[in-house]
């Protein structure tokens, strides 16, 4: 969680991303925001995440962001 | 809110969007008083109580050479010129349709030049002639064979979506004649008393076909038998005009076809010196139409051999026809006494014709 | 059938009216048939192409859940025997099918949108390389109506089945119907299925809200498109045929008078569109979110054309981004060319590739390609200034001012409407030369001397226009600042609801610029 805060803070820094739950939403990342974190998660923390989960529900807030990449380590 | 209510409110701006779009059909529509009075003609028919014995039916070579009032003071013959521009062959023929239903008359005189358009030819000319029918299987039938390619049949009838864009030029005849209008012509006639000799015509070029079309010719059939089924005596006629062109080779296959069926066709053309007509005087634009001294000594003419060919009722003899009749006779002498003022005035009309323009 | 022929509007009320008359489960097996019967009305070659991307569609797709399903419970049978990288294996081996399946179903559905589409923009091509005055022949190619949009529709479907994010339709005729239905035919919006489906085959009973709230939209569709689209549409017209004489500020006007006209005409058929669904109970995405509102490009391309924007998103420009060979380019990159630059390099090529591929998909003409990639290039040029508007915004406190939110917009407008132009003119060298003859041949009497009243437009027309105008910007901003929707508004008050409607009836009826008499009003008057 703490690495994934960092990448998320490297972004915006000006984000608190620990109750922000609309960072998709109210669009504060945008499509190329996210295709930075999934290549940072993908560098940092070695976990791939594919196209097919990148919709809002898993962009949305940090914890959700972390819970994907948990399942996807578990899978 | 209530449910009943609310429908009974949606139910009256039903209403009112209908009414709303009514009233600007009325308000866009051409009114056709003055200038272009074309447009007119038709519908006045409906407006006349006198019965009619001879109905003409046809183009301007017979609603601006016949006068219907002559043919009634000289031979107290009642009829009526159902006629518009360039009126069309099966335009013709679904417009007696049309009559039949109110009345049934003893002769139905066509004139034969429009059978050489074969098809649809000008939609601002389809609208004159068929705007003003009233609704029923005939007018559908008319606007079917009438249509050019870019018309449609939702045009006829909501005529609002035709006219609306005269929006931005409505002029105050719009306004004045939104609900009823003035009489044009009488009987059908259009009236003219200027005078501008007969033209020398370029001679008439060759045609490469001069069979007349298919499509206008079974339209002449449909007319012959319908008139034949009614008890009706048909007249072929072509007026003593020489332009557009009347070629030989037409004159032929109309006489061909009057013999086949026992029709009788009268060419004019040949008999302009018997008929009296003097084309330097007869004639108010250059030999195209008769003014007012030709159209009666036309109708003198023509008026002899309908008395002559059908048992016409001399309506003079008619007290109520007559009545009516008188009204209409002095309608026609106020408008000639009014144009030869004008002309007087001025050496040209302004008020009708060309020179006309809407208020 | 186009939404302003007569012939559509009656088509519309009979299938409205029939759709509350037949029995609820027959409401969407009747919005299949009067939708095939639109799609006959065009030509009926068409009904070939819409089936064959139907069947293949919805053949591909069971076949993917198949495999999908087999493959699941295969896992779950022997959950307990696999190790963790056995089971990765097995995945990946069932994807792998899934994907050749995949594959297939995407190389005919897209497959028969190239070939009508591209065929001969690539012959054309191809000669013009090779100079050849008789090269090879043009192609006698029919082109049916809305395929870019129904294709998309179906291959987004098929990727979702294959991702395992939505269940294939069993029944053969449902996908069908999701593929033709009518209202989408003309100019989308691109549905999903997982979102349509929702309503499209539910049974719908009549509800007077539901049915007001859609009607109030398709008038107002069509009050935008044919009250101000195809009015102004007139005066566009000669001042994008005509080059030699309309250059210079004919251009700009040309470029303000056609994004009033894309943006009315296109939001007016959404509008329709939406309205008729809406008018059945059947809810489609909105595909315009106030656009000229947008503060910068890339705002802009959120809130014009949604539906096609985050179809480009999800299916090319994220699949493309995160695929392990992107992903290893960036790692490769961010090593050899330094963090600055590496971190770009993916984000580049993506997106110059989704630009590339929207442009192509608008149209089959170098046109278009050149439209796709100066938007490519505004997007990434505004994103490198992003620092320095930064810097910019730190020394003049100006970035919450009402003034300079006004100034974005235009600024936003302005390069759109700039970019547009490629869709208006001729071909690419001329719309360039014409871009820069708007800064170096102003003409600016144009404006006074009458020149406007050349243009096939009268000053009763310009006053439509401007009144138009102003009505679709009022309502814009009450919904910009009030954040409420209209038409809920609207519904609270029956009577001004209604009275609402007849004003938008009668204007669009008179108002319009339709007909035969619209632009030969004058009666020519021979003398017969």
């Amino acid at each position: 969680m703490e690495e994934l805060l960092e990448i998320l803070k490297e972004l915006h820094a000006d984000v608190d991303y620990d109750t922000c739950e609309t960072l998709v939403d109210d669009r504060i990342i945008d499509s190329f925001d996210i295709i930075s974190i999934v290549a940072e998660v993908d560098d940092r923390l070695d976990v791939a995440i594919p196209a097919e989960e990148i919709i809002p529900e898993n962009f949305n807030s940090a914890k959700a962001l972390w819970a994907l990449i948990e399942r996807l380590e578990n899978d | 809110m209530k449910k009943a209510k609310k429908i009974i409110i949606i139910t009256a701006f039903v209403l009112l969007t209908f009414v709303l779009l009514w009233l600007a059909q009325r308000l866009v529509m051409p009114k056709y008083q003055k200038g272009i009075i074309e447009g007119s003609m038709i519908e006045e028919y409906y407006r006349d109580e006198a019965p009619h014995e001879v109905l003409f039916i046809g183009d301007c070579e017979l609603y601006e050479n016949v006068s219907t009032v002559e043919l009634y003071e000289k031979y107290g013959i009642s009829s009526y010129i159902r006629g518009s521009a360039q009126q069309l062959t099966w335009q013709s023929y679904f417009l007696l349709e049309d009559t039949l239903r109110y009345e049934t008359p003893k002769v139905v005189v066509f004139n034969v030049l429009a059978l050489k358009y074969n098809e649809p030819q000008s939609e601002s000319y389809n609208r004159m002639s068929i705007d003003g029918m009233r609704w029923s299987s005939a007018k559908w039938e008319n606007i079917k064979a009438s249509m050019t390619e870019e018309e449609s049949m939702a045009d006829y009838l909501f005529p609002i979506l035709r006219y609306h864009s005269r929006w931005s030029e409505l002029k105050a005849d719009d306004f004045k004649y939104m609900f009823k209008k003035d009489l044009v012509t009488t009987n059908g006639y259009y009236m003219r008393v200027d005078v501008k000799s007969e033209m020398d015509f370029p001679p008439a070029p060759a045609l490469t076909d001069y069979t007349l079309g298919d499509n206008s010719m079974s339209y002449l059939k449909k007319m012959a038998d319908l008139c034949e089924a009614k008890g009706i005596k048909l007249v072929l006629v072509k007026a003593p005009i020489l332009y557009p062109y009347w070629y030989e080779e037409w004159d032929e296959q109309i006489v061909a076809f009057a013999q086949e069926r026992g029709i009788d066709y009268i060419n004019y053309i040949p008999l302009r010196d018997e008929i009296g007509l003097d084309m330097t005087q007869d004639t108010y634009d250059g030999g195209l139409h008769l003014n007012l001294a030709g159209a009666e000594k036309f109708a003198d003419y023509m008026g002899a051999y309908l008395v002559e060919a059908a048992d016409l009722t001399d309506y003079r003899q008619d007290a109520k026809v007559n009545a009516l009749w008188e009204e209409k006779i002095e309608f026609y002498n106020n408008l000639r006494d009014a144009q030869l003022k004008e002309l007087q005035e001025y050496g040209e009309l302004r008020s009708w014709g060309m020179n006309a323009i809407e208020d | 059938m186009l939404f302003t022929d007569y012939s559509f509007i009656l088509f519309v009320a009979v299938v409205l009216l029939l759709y509350y008359i037949v029995p609820r489960k027959m409401q969407w097996p009747l919005l299949l048939v009067a939708s095939y019967y639109f799609y006959y009305c065009d030509d009926w070659r068409y009904l070939i192409f819409i089936t064959v991307t139907s069947v293949a569609t919805w053949s591909c797709a069971l076949i993917m859940d198949k495999i999908g399903g087999k493959g699941d419970a295969y896992l779950k049978a022997h959950k307990a025997d696999m190790s963790k990288e056995e089971r990765k294996a097995y995945k990946a081996q069932v994807k792998h099918k899934k994907n050749m399946v995949l594959l297939l179903s995407l190389l005919i559905t897209i497959g028969i949108l190239a070939v009508t589409k591209y065929t001969n923009f690539v012959i054309n091509n191809i000669n013009n390389f090779l100079k050849a005055g008789n090269g090879i022949r043009a192609m006698d190619i029919i082109v049916p109506t809305a395929i870019s949009f129904y294709t998309f529709q179906a291959a987004s479907y098929l990727i979702d089945v294959s991702r395992g994010t939505i269940k294939a339709e069993k029944n053969f005729f449902k996908m069908a119907l999701f593929v033709s239905f009518f209202p989408q035919l003309v100019q989308g919006p691109i549905s999903r299925f997982g979102d349509l489906s929702q309503t499209l085959y539910s049974e719908h009973k009549f509800e007077l809200n539901g049915f007001g709230r859609g009607l109030i939209r398709i008038f107002w569709g069509y009050f935008k498109k044919l009250v101000i689209a195809d009015r102004i549409m007139i005066a566009i017209k000669p001042m994008i045929t005509m080059t030699d004489k309309y250059y210079g500020t004919y251009v700009f006007i040309a470029m303000l008078f056609y994004a009033l006209e894309l943006y009315c005409d296109f939001t007016g058929g959404i509008d329709i569109t939406i309205g008729i669904s809406e008018c059945m109970g059947i809810k489609l995405k909105e595909n315009f979110i106030l656009p000229y509102f947008s503060k910068n490009v890339k705002e802009y391309w959120n809130r014009w054309h949604i539906t096609m924007g985050t179809w480009f998103t999800d299916y090319i420009f994220y699949p493309l981004s995160v695929s392990p060979k992107m992903l290893k380019l960036s790692k490769w990159s961010r090593a050899h060319l330094g963090e600055k630059i590496g971190k770009r390099v993916t984000v580049y090529l993506s997106c110059f590739l989704v630009w590339l591929a929207t442009g192509v998909w608008h149209g089959a003409a170098w046109n278009f390609v050149v439209w796709g990639l100066a938007n490519y290039v505004v997007i990434m040029v505004s994103q490198e200034l992003e620092p320095l508007y930064a810097k910019f915004h730190n020394k003049f406190h100006l970035k919450n001012t009402k003034g300079y939110a006004v100034f974005e917009i235009c600024r936003t407008i302005f390069i759109m409407s700039c970019i547009r132009l490629f869709d208006c003119y001729r071909n690419v060298p001329l719309t360039f030369k014409m871009i820069a003859s708007m800064f170096t041949k102003a003409n600016l009497k144009v404006y006074t001397d009458g020149s406007l009243m050349q243009l096939g437009l009268t000053s009763a027309d310009y006053t439509v226009l401007f009144i138009g105008f102003l009505i679709v910007l009022g309502v814009g901003i009450y919904k910009a600042q009030t954040k409420k929707d209209i038409r809920t508004e609207l519904m609270k008050n029956v009577p001004l609801f209604c009275f609402v409607c007849v004003i938008l009836i009668v204007s669009i009826v008179v108002l319009g610029a339709y007909g035969v008499g619209f632009d030969s009003t004058q009666f020519i008057y021979n003398q017969f």
